[in-house]
C-alpha cells in the first residue's frame, strides 16, 4: 500500500461496467515526509474518503478485485483506509 | 488508473492469437493537471466506443487484460472509461 491525499475526482459517464456505481478519486501519491511525490493514481473509493484527506491507496489488482468482490474488476487502485497518523522515527507526520 | 488523451490510432492485420477484432488507440499519459507525462502507448480500447480527441482514463499490466471481453488477451494497456469531468480542489 501506498500513501497518498485526495485531491479530486475523475466523472465518467461511459466507462466499463465493473465501475458502474464507485467513485474514482485522484489521489496524489505522498512520500514518507508527508510530501507529494508528484505521482498519482485514479483510484476507487471503497469508503467514501473526502478530498484532502490522507488515505491508504492499494496498487495491486488482484488485491483490488477482492475489495470490490468482482472478479471482473480491470482496477488495480482502490483507497482502503484513511489515515489517523503516521509516525516514523518517533515523529509524527501532518496527515 | 491513469488518465490520458487518445492522439491515434492503430490497425494491425497480422496479430497474435486473440487480438481478432481489438481496437487499438494511441494513448497519452497525462498528469492530474492534464498536462502530458511519459511517452505514448498502445492502448486496447475496452469500452469499444474512445476515439481520437477523447480524454480517457486506462489500466496498465494484468488488469488490462481483465479489460478486455476475453480476459486471456496479451494487452498491457486498456481504456475502461471517458473523462467527463476531473475536478481537483
Amino acid at each position: 500500500m501506498k500513501l497518498g491525499r485526495i485531491s479530486g475526482t475523475v466523472v465518467s459517464t461511459i466507462n466499463h461496467p465493473s465501475l458502474d456505481g464507485w467513485q474514482l478519486r485522484v489521489v496524489d501519491l505522498l512520500d514518507v515526509s508527508g510530501a507529494s511525490t508528484g505521482g498519482y493514481l485514479i483510484a476507487v473509493d471503497s469508503i467514501g474518503a473526502s478530498t484532502g484527506q490522507t488515505v491508504l491507496v492499494l496498487d495491486e489488482g488482484s488485491s483490488a478485485r477482492q475489495v470490490m468482490a468482482d472478479v471482473d474488476a480491470p482496477v488495480r487502485a482502490v483507497v482502503v483506509g484513511i489515515v489517523d497518523e503516521v509516525t516514523i522515527d518517533g515523529t509524527s507526520l501532518e496527515v | 488508473m491513469q488518465l490520458g488523451d487518445v492522439i491515434g490510432t492503430v490497425v494491425a492485420t497480422m496479430k497474435t492469437e486473440g487480438l481478432e477484432g481489438v481496437r487499438f488507440l494511441i494513448v497519452q499519459p497525462l498528469d492530474r493537471s492534464g498536462q502530458p507525462a511519459g511517452d505514448p502507448v498502445v492502448a486496447a480500447d475496452a469500452l469499444f466506443t474512445a476515439g481520437v480527441g477523447e480524454r480517457v482514463y486506462f489500466v496498465a499490466s494484468r488488469e488490462a487484460a481483465v479489460a478486455m471481453p476475453n480476459q486471456f488477451v496479451p494487452v498491457d494497456h486498456a481504456i475502461v472509461g471517458i473523462v467527463d469531468q476531473v475536478e481537483i480542489q
